[in-house]
């Protein structure tokens, strides 16, 4: 069956069984392997994505309800990790590994759209569905606040929101 | 990757005299230590790794470690930039290709790598450097000692070479012996100890980094293994019907257990994706034959450990009359104490795959491994291939922790890419693959006896212990407890009387190295018991410590190679833990502190955790921790493995557990298997020793001592003891 829907601003047609998880035809068909497996069960975050803009598990999403929808991956967040999200967590040299990070941005990002002026416990208790084995969360904790810093700083008007 | 892997080329001691292709470049190889644990042992070449000068000035380190997350893609650069004068962004490093015969035995893990290519790399850099000025110094006709070198270049008063112009002329020249180049003293360190950006990160925030999972060679094909869930089991028979038939599926057939590298064997699904692949393997009927272990449980475990440790065990060190002691010893001073850690599943982010493509009498394989040789001897034994005609490209590894040093995923993937030849396979593990047949960190029980006097001396410390050895598994000619003990070998604290004895306990479950390996379990048990003896003899657990620790180097009896302990540094850490985190400093009514230090892979760690316990919420604060590793070479590197170190021990220590019903794993997915989330991460501060002794490793040093660290601030807190993880509310009230 075939399925429409846009990728980091570009429609995509694919041909696959309805219920397959966004995860799947992301890496699988689309060759887009910056969106990680982890758990396959939503548990641990590394294959977080935007869909219509607010950070979704693509593991536990059957790519029949993103039809039509708006989908954002790690590829697509910036040219050249331009975006402030990835300037912070270049700052504060977040990743080890790295393998959970494009999900911990991701998360990062839809978080910081609905609380752009989060304090360390709202960012401690947004961060902590996401799972990182090498333990990063001190550094992620600081780059959260450290990116919604530039955000803010970036608005017009000194960041009056 | 480059013609560099052009046999021809090399001469064996290290020169190349010919040029490589089309440029003249300076060549050079240097032997680094080995740290391979169970690896082939083929005829390697004494080099490891590479560093090269092409024409052009560019300077490459072709190095054979593995990039896990560790940074040592970044730290080695550093030596190599630092020694031979360039700016530390002007390195390249490539992956070494795995060939034993270029590059020697590969293998990353032991908190080996800068340890072991320190000296090495710094020789070939500055005998590399030495060429460079010589070729110089013979243009201008100078005295050699009257040039400098800097950012690439030779300078004479106003005159330069870069080194793009020299290097032709300076590959003609003999190679300086390695033990008489000068090296840079530490006050001349340029690089060396300074915070710089790591070269991976960027690809690792916009998704361009490619790790295992995601190579996409052209074609490629996505396959799964339903193996049998208890430890042991095999396949007696299945029907592959509904699988086969399932619109996407190319094939299904039974694939062999593989003895070598403890791999279990099972039923393949090969299919054009990783879903088709899952949902195929839900479709398959299986019937097995559940082996000898079908009734273990961690209940029947925990009866045999108990069994074991009051048995007549085997006697290991035993100075003074540890038993004559204890029994003189007065009641009211004597600890007598179990404890107890469990099993403990890896869980690298990444679940375990690798990537193999058959085709003819010629393989290729893309794998995230810490041992690409023992995938290369793995890969050739299930293909039949002669390992020459084997192409092994090492990728980033999304963790490792040790699970990687293995091979039983190449033994999957070399028989299911045989039996599709001409396209590449991806085998993937589910994660449900991953926890239930990862190969732990032993199960381990404890008993401790001993007593102190009046003045606080201790008059006897005995040991008794039984796990289920790494070494019945992977070293099985070795004594079962050559993997087991530890630092208990190396007792740093003054004992009249200390004896440790152990035995084997029987088990069915996979064991091997694990963060850290059996410091993770021992550094627990000896750092718990000597807060209690502390406790016992009414002195602060700070002060007992130091006490303890004079001046000593601490040889191990029952291995020769062991570096001494040096209890001076083990002293030094402690105090520079306690001095930072202000132990002597009031604390809220509810908060306690705790201190712990542990010498392993020749490091010294102490760590000071600070928590609060309300009924029974249990906060952990802050944990700062003191590092002595010699020459600090990445600062920032240093700290952020002591911050990893230090959260994979809490998520054992509080979290984390694989418990064992009817000889399979219990917990399958992290909705069981619990990890440390950010709003129970306390803030972690690491401080380093100033050292410019060699360096050692720092990938796991800072975990053994945390648990410890925790559970003696939990005493100090609450006055429950906790001997047995991971810690459970219950422990608390």
């Amino acid at each position: 069956m075939a399925i429409t829907f846009e990728v980091n601003g570009k429609s995509k047609t694919v041909e696959v069984d309805p219920g397959t998880p966004l995860l799947w035809v992301l890496r699988d068909t689309l060759n887009m392997t910056g969106t990680k497996y982890g758990c396959g069960i939503a548990q641990c975050g590394v294959c977080t994505v935007l869909i219509n803009g607010a950070a979704q598990r693509s593991c536990s999403v059957p790519v029949s309800l993103v039809a039509g929808k708006p989908v954002t991956t790690i590829e697509g967040l910036s040219t050249g990790n331009t975006h402030p999200v990835q300037q912070a967590w270049i700052a504060e040299q977040v990743p080890q590994c790295g393998y959970c990070q494009s999900g911990q941005i991701m998360t990062t990002v839809a978080f910081l759209k609905q609380n752009p002026k989060p304090t360390a416990a709202e960012v401690d208790a947004a961060m902590s569905h996401n799972i990182c084995r090498c333990g990063t969360a001190q550094r992620i904790r600081k780059a959260v606040l450290r990116a919604a810093a530039a955000m803010q700083a970036a608005l017009p008007q000194g960041g009056a929101r | 990757m480059t013609n560099v892997a052009d046999r021809a080329v090399f001469s064996r001691r290290g020169l190349l005299k010919s040029a490589v292709g089309a440029g003249a470049v300076l060549l050079i190889g240097f032997d680094v230590s080995r740290t391979a644990k169970g690896a082939a042992s083929a005829p390697v070449s004494p080099f490891r790794s590479w560093l090269r000068i092409d024409q052009n000035g560019a300077v490459t380190l072709l190095s054979g470690r593995s990039e896990m997350g560790q940074g040592i893609s970044s730290a080695l650069p550093m030596v190599l930039a630092d020694e031979l004068g360039i700016d530390w962004k002007d390195v390249l490093v490539e992956q070494a290709p795995n060939d034993a015969a270029l590059f020697g035995e590969q293998g990353t893990g032991g908190s080996g790598s800068v340890a072991g290519s320190w000296l090495g790399l710094r020789q070939a850099a500055a005998a590399a450097r030495t060429m460079l000025v010589a070729a110089a110094a013979q243009r201008w006709s100078v005295a050699p000692e009257s040039c400098t070198v800097k950012n690439g270049a030779v300078t004479h008063g106003s005159s330069r070479f870069t080194f793009s112009e020299l290097v032709e002329s300076a590959a003609k020249l003999p190679l300086p012996d390695f033990n008489k180049v000068t090296l840079k003293k530490p006050a001349e360190f340029q690089i060396i100890g300074k915070v710089v950006s790591r070269k991976d990160i960027p690809s690792k925030t916009d998704g361009t980094a490619i790790f295992g999972i995601d190579v996409r060679p052209p074609g490629m094909l996505y396959a799964m293994v339903e193996r049998c869930p208890v430890f042991g089991g095999k396949v007696k028979s299945f029907d592959a019907g509904a699988a086969k038939s399932m619109p996407g599926v190319q094939d299904v057939f039974e694939i062999d257990a593989v003895p070598s590298v403890h791999s279990w064997g099972g039923v393949a699904v090969v299919a054009e994706s990783t879903w088709i692949a899952m949902q195929a393997r839900k479709k398959l009927r299986i019937d097995w034959d559940l082996g000898p272990h079908a009734n273990e449980s961690s209940e029947s475990l925990r009866a045999e450990f108990r069994r074991v440790v009051d048995s007549r065990l085997k006697t290991i060190i035993n100075q003074g009359d540890t038993d004559a002691a204890l029994a003189a010893a007065s009641e009211n001073k004597r600890v007598e104490a179990d404890y107890e850690l469990p099993f403990q599943a890896h869980a690298t982010m990444e679940p375990m795959n690798c990537t193999v493509l058959v085709d003819g009498d010629r393989a290729e394989v893309w794998v995230p491994a810490q041992g690409p040789e023992w995938v290369l001897g793995t890969v050739a034994e299930v293909t039949g291939l002669k390992p020459a005609a084997i192409k092994i490209n090492t990728t980033l590894l999304g963790g490792g922790f040790g699970r990687r040093y293995h091979a039983d995923f190449a033994a999957e993937a070399g028989q299911i890419a045989k039996k599709v030849p001409g396209k590449p396979v991806q085998l993937i593990w589910s994660r449900e693959d991953d926890m239930t047949h990862d190969f732990y960190r032993p199960a381990s029980y404890h008993r401790l006896s001993g007593a102190v006097d009046e003045k606080g001396n201790i008059l006897a410390w005995r040991h008794r212990s039984t796990s289920t050895p790494i070494a019945e598994w992977w070293s099985p000619k070795a004594a079962p407890e050559s993997s087991e003990l530890g630092c208990t070998t190396q007792m740093p604290y003054l004992a009249t009387n200390y004896k440790l004895e152990y035995l084997p306990s029987k088990s069915g479950v996979p064991r091997a190295w694990w963060r850290s390996v059996e410091a993770s379990s021992i550094g627990f048990v000896m750092e718990g018991y000597v807060d209690e003896l502390a406790h016992a003899a009414g002195i602060d657990p700070l002060t007992f410590r130091i006490s303890k620790l004079d001046s000593r180097l601490v040889k191990d009896p029952t291995n020769k190679k062991a570096v001494p302990l040096d209890t001076a540094r083990l002293k030094g850490v402690l105090q520079l833990a306690a001095e930072k985190s202000g132990w002597n400093a009031k604390l809220p009514h509810g908060h306690g502190r705790g201190i712990a230090a542990h010498y392993s892979f020749n490091s010294y760690v102490a760590n000071v955790v600070e928590v609060s316990v309300v009924g029974n919420q249990l906060k952990v604060h802050r944990v700062v921790s003191a590092v002595d590793i010699g020459t600090p070479v990445s600062p920032d590197g240093i700290r952020a493995q002591v911050e990893s170190a230090i959260i994979y021990g809490l998520t054992a220590a509080l979290k984390s557990q694989i418990t064992i019903k009817d000889g399979r794993a219990v917990q399958s997915n992290f909705d069981r298997f619990s990890t440390l989330a950010m709003n129970e991460t306390p803030l972690i501060e690491v401080h380093i020793v100033p050292s410019t002794l060699p360096p050692t490793g720092i990938g796991e040093p800072g975990l053994p001592p945390t648990a410890p660290a925790l559970t003696n601030a939990i005493f100090a807190a609450t006055g429950k003891r906790i001997r047995r993880l991971p810690v459970v509310p219950t422990d608390l009230v």
